[in-house]
């Protein structure tokens, strides 16, 4: 790419450049989550994963049932396999879980009433900075950066001496 | 202005840091308290057969333990054989659900003990997961009706058990609103 038209390029974008490349960046965002949603499980071993995936292993801190070697979690995963070779559907098997636990055992909370907030908040957020962001570089593109501050002559005389004698 | 707010705006979130550091993690609530107690069948270890559903009009007392958890259900075993003694002629039974345990173990255990409750182990853990057993010991009492009156997280202690067990015994079932008997004020 040829120096002047890279140039050219700076020009157009800083028109437009932090809104769009903001949005972008949300957009880009909002993609990489929808990518590493699950897809849909086929075989048993698949599903008993899926949902495990989904519950709380009750004696590991902050780990899933399908992660979690514990004898507990061992115990689950059998039971949700047995559950749904019965023929229950993943969400009834869900349920009798949150059931017997409460909604803890869900990692995820259900996305209903007050928990939704768990759910917007980072949009908010990200919303929010976006904004903020757009502003900040606007305010800095209205008010260029002061004039650089005068400096006495004989100091500038005397920084250029040293670095004159500094080479030599 | 400026300089007020920003401090002001750190309030919310301390707030909410305190809050999570004091509330206990593994203090969760039984979702089944006051719901119907899950029916279950032990093998017991001396090989009768124990059925929760034969014991309706009996308060239950329903222990989940392991010989591996030192030293809650160490401390507890007493209590429980204790409660067992005391109560076992007035229509109390206490029940032991032995979890994620080797058989020798387990029997080592209750002969330390000296048990003479009915325990029986749970092979594949479908009774405690049943009863939303996270972690061992735990302790649920069971009122006349089967119902889950409540539960006990840790090691069980003696003046809680036999709190529940004579509140249980003495409750009175629902009164049944009747007319007529209460005299108005002359």
């Amino acid at each position: 790419m040829s120096v002047a038209r890279r140039q050219g390029g700076i020009e157009r974008r800083s028109k437009t450049g932090p809104l769009r490349a903001v949005a972008a960046s949300v957009v880009l965002m909002v993609l990489s989550m929808v990518a590493v949603l699950p897809l849909a499980a086929s075989s048993l071993e698949e599903q008993t994963h899926q949902i495990a995936t989904e519950l709380r292993c009750p004696v590991c801190q902050g780990l899933s049932v399908a992660d979690s070697p514990s004898g507990m979690a061992n115990q689950m995963r059998d039971l949700i396999r047995e559950r749904l070779q019965a023929g229950e559907s993943p969400d009834a098997i869900k349920a009798y879980f949150v059931e017997r636990y409460g909604e803890w055992i869900l990692l995820a909370p259900k996305r209903e009433g007050f928990n939704l907030l768990v759910w917007v908040f980072p949009f908010l957020g990200l919303g929010g900075g976006a904004v903020a962001l757009a502003l900040v570089l606007r305010r800095w593109r209205r008010h260029p950066e002061a004039a650089p501050a005068s400096v006495d002559p004989a100091y500038l005389e005397r920084v250029r001496h040293e670095m004159a004698q500094d080479q030599s | 202005m400026k300089k007020v707010l920003l401090p002001l705006a750190v309030i919310p979130l301390l707030v909410l840091l305190a809050y999570g550091f004091w509330t206990d993690p593994t203090a969760v609530p039984s979702p089944l308290i006051e719901k119907s107690a899950p029916p279950f069948a032990l093998t017991l270890f001396d090989g009768d057969s124990f059925r929760l559903a034969e014991l309706r009009g009996k308060v239950v007392v329903v222990n989940f333990w392991a010989s591996w958890c030192f030293p809650a259900c160490y401390e507890e075993a007493p209590v429980l054989e204790g409660a067992w003694r005391e109560y076992k002629d007035r229509d109390v039974v206490v029940v032991g659900v032995n979890v994620q345990d080797t058989e020798k173990a387990a029997r080592e255990f209750m002969d330390r003990f000296k048990f003479t409750f009915p325990n029986g182990p749970d092979p594949g853990g479908k009774i405690s997961i049943d009863y939303g057993v996270y972690g061992v010991p735990e302790t649920f009492v069971l009122d006349k009706e089967g119902r889950i009156a409540y539960k006990h997280v840790g090691a069980a202690r003696g003046d809680v058990l036999m709190g529940q067990i004579e509140g249980l015994l003495h409750r009175v079932p629902p009164a049944v609103e009747k007319k007529g008997d209460h005299e108005r004020g002359a």
